[in-house]
């Protein structure tokens, strides 16, 4: 019984949202509306119990990391406090006078991030590419590759005009570049009709159960 | 009006119930259209099948989020099954914050009905934020970044993580992913740790990594509801992704007949106009 009003209650949602593509109503804007509000208070339970209380909380006030005790003022402990610390002063942006306190905390939380990604990001984006892209003109499909990627380079080449070869290399890169925009919408209209599939499943097989 | 100016006319309200309705078709007479697997998802379950049972486990990345539910969680629930069926142990794990009830979710449902014992069979490890940090602290250390599973049992007390460190001691690593996780897992466990990754995505995203499955940096990809569907086939046992490919394919050529009447509509209602134009002139 309790499952099949939770499921109604999610199929009338369902419902609500999808009356939208008949005209804009009170039942879309009050499901909009719900799943904000619910997705704030899930995300804010969520990071809390899995995140700030085993990481921030409990090793700061409670001196444990995990089952293990910590000393007051040990290495654990600053460690625990100073990013919490550094989290907390994120919010000072709110308050108009010590703003400039948030850049601190950001400055950090965007240089580490931004270090950690530079060499492994060029590495799988850049370096692999060159040296997947490296083939040899034995067949078809790897010409295709070679003229492929050569012509959308060309296409994006602007320090010199698109005449003569760059200009018909640059023709052929447009080719190419629209065949992948094909397929990229392709994959987008599957992705948007396997969304559809996915509710039509539930408002026939788990609530309605007709199939 | 002529036919031409009706046709661009029509009111899309039509042509949203004719998707509607040819999406809820095929659930009620399923056509049984043939689903042929490609490779990109046949090295994903090759690399899945060479895992040797009740050894070093699959870590399992339930990275997906309720919006892209229907796309990833067949994939989610068709690799639990090859892997339980293969006794293969199962690390779940989660980067997204709405991925925890939906990856326990699917995990618990699949080992319950594979008769699989938390603790031997499986474990599941919850969430952590950080997604780079994570990944990259799990190279070092699993238990530093998961001092405990999700239910608060520390990790040494698991006997099927007794003796796990790193990805040292994980064959393969699988993201199931609606954003940038599984980009993420290549990037910082692929890349400084050589760890084998696999991907599971949404169809949007799919062609995005094409790229690095065809540098090597990817063993396998499974793409959309598709993906899954293909992934189904392989293990023999047919689900919501195959489920969901009757109405995919009629919805795709109802689409490819839409865009050709458009474009008919758009370039008759041109030359009419301009000829029009050219009587009046």
């Amino acid at each position: 019984m309790g499952t099949l009003i939770w499921t109604t209650i999610g199929a009338i949602l369902t419902l609500s949202v999808y009356s939208f593509l008949y005209k804009d109503n009170p039942f879309y804007k009050f499901a909009e509306h719900l799943v904000v509000g619910i997705s704030a208070g899930y995300y804010l339970v969520i990071y809390y119990y899995n995140f700030i209380d085993p990481n921030v909380v409990t090793p700061v006030f409670q001196l444990r990391l995990g089952d293990q005790a910590i000393g007051f003022g040990s290495g654990a402990w600053w460690l625990a406090l100073i990013p919490g610390l550094l989290g907390l002063l994120l919010y000072t942006r709110f308050f108009p006078r010590v703003a400039w306190v948030a850049r601190w905390s950001l400055g950090i939380y965007v240089g580490g991030y931004a270090g950690l990604g530079i060499s492994p990001v060029m590495q799988a984006r850049v370096i692999e590419q060159i040296g997947a892209n490296a083939l040899p003109l034995t067949s078809v499909t790897n010409v295709l590759i070679v003229v492929g990627l050569l012509g959308t380079l060309a296409y994006f080449f602007f320090s010199m005009k698109h005449k003569g070869i760059l200009g018909a290399l640059a023709r052929v890169g447009i080719v190419f570049l629209m065949v992948g925009f094909g397929a990229s919408f392709g994959y987008t209209v599957m992705s948007r009709i396997s969304l559809l599939i996915g509710r039509v499943s539930f408002l026939l097989h788990d609530w309605l159960q007709v199939v | 009006m002529n036919v031409f100016e009706k046709m661009l006319a029509i009111d899309r309200r039509w042509i949203f119930l004719a998707i509607g309705v040819a999406v809820i078709l095929p659930f009620f007479f399923p056509l049984g259209l043939p689903v042929v697997v490609t490779p990109p998802v046949q090295h994903l379950y090759d690399a899945v099948d060479e895992i040797h049972p009740n050894d070093a486990p699959l870590l399992l990345s339930i990275d997906y989020a309720p919006a892209t539910l229907p796309e990833l969680e067949p994939m989610a629930v068709a690799i639990l099954r090859h892997a339980f069926e293969r006794d293969v142990n199962v690390v779940v794990m989660t980067l997204h914050p709405a991925g925890y009830g939906l990856a326990e979710s699917a995990l618990l449902t699949v080992a319950e009905e594979m008769g699989q014992e938390y603790g031997t069979d499986y474990c599941f490890l919850g969430f952590q934020p950080g997604t780079s940090a994570v990944i990259l602290g799990m190279g070092v250390n699993i238990a530093t970044v998961f001092p405990e599973d999700a239910y608060g049992t520390p990790l040494a007390e698991i006997p099927m993580m007794d003796g796990m460190r790193n990805y040292d001691d994980i064959p393969l690593v699988i993201s199931l992913a609606g954003w940038s996780a599984a980009e993420a897992w290549v990037y910082y466990a692929y890349q400084p740790f050589g760890q084998a990754v696999g991907a599971g995505v949404t169809a949007v995203m799919a062609t995005d990594f094409y790229p690095y499955l065809s540098s090597g940096q990817l063993v396998g990809l499974l793409g959309g509801m598709r993906g899954a569907a293909e992934y189904e086939v392989l293990i023999d046992t047919l689900d919501k992704g195959v489920q969901g490919m009757d109405s995919q394919s009629i919805i795709h050529i109802m689409i490819i007949i839409l865009i050709v009447l458009g474009n008919i509509a758009y370039f008759g209602a041109r030359r009419r106009r301009k000829l029009e134009e050219t009587e009046a002139a």
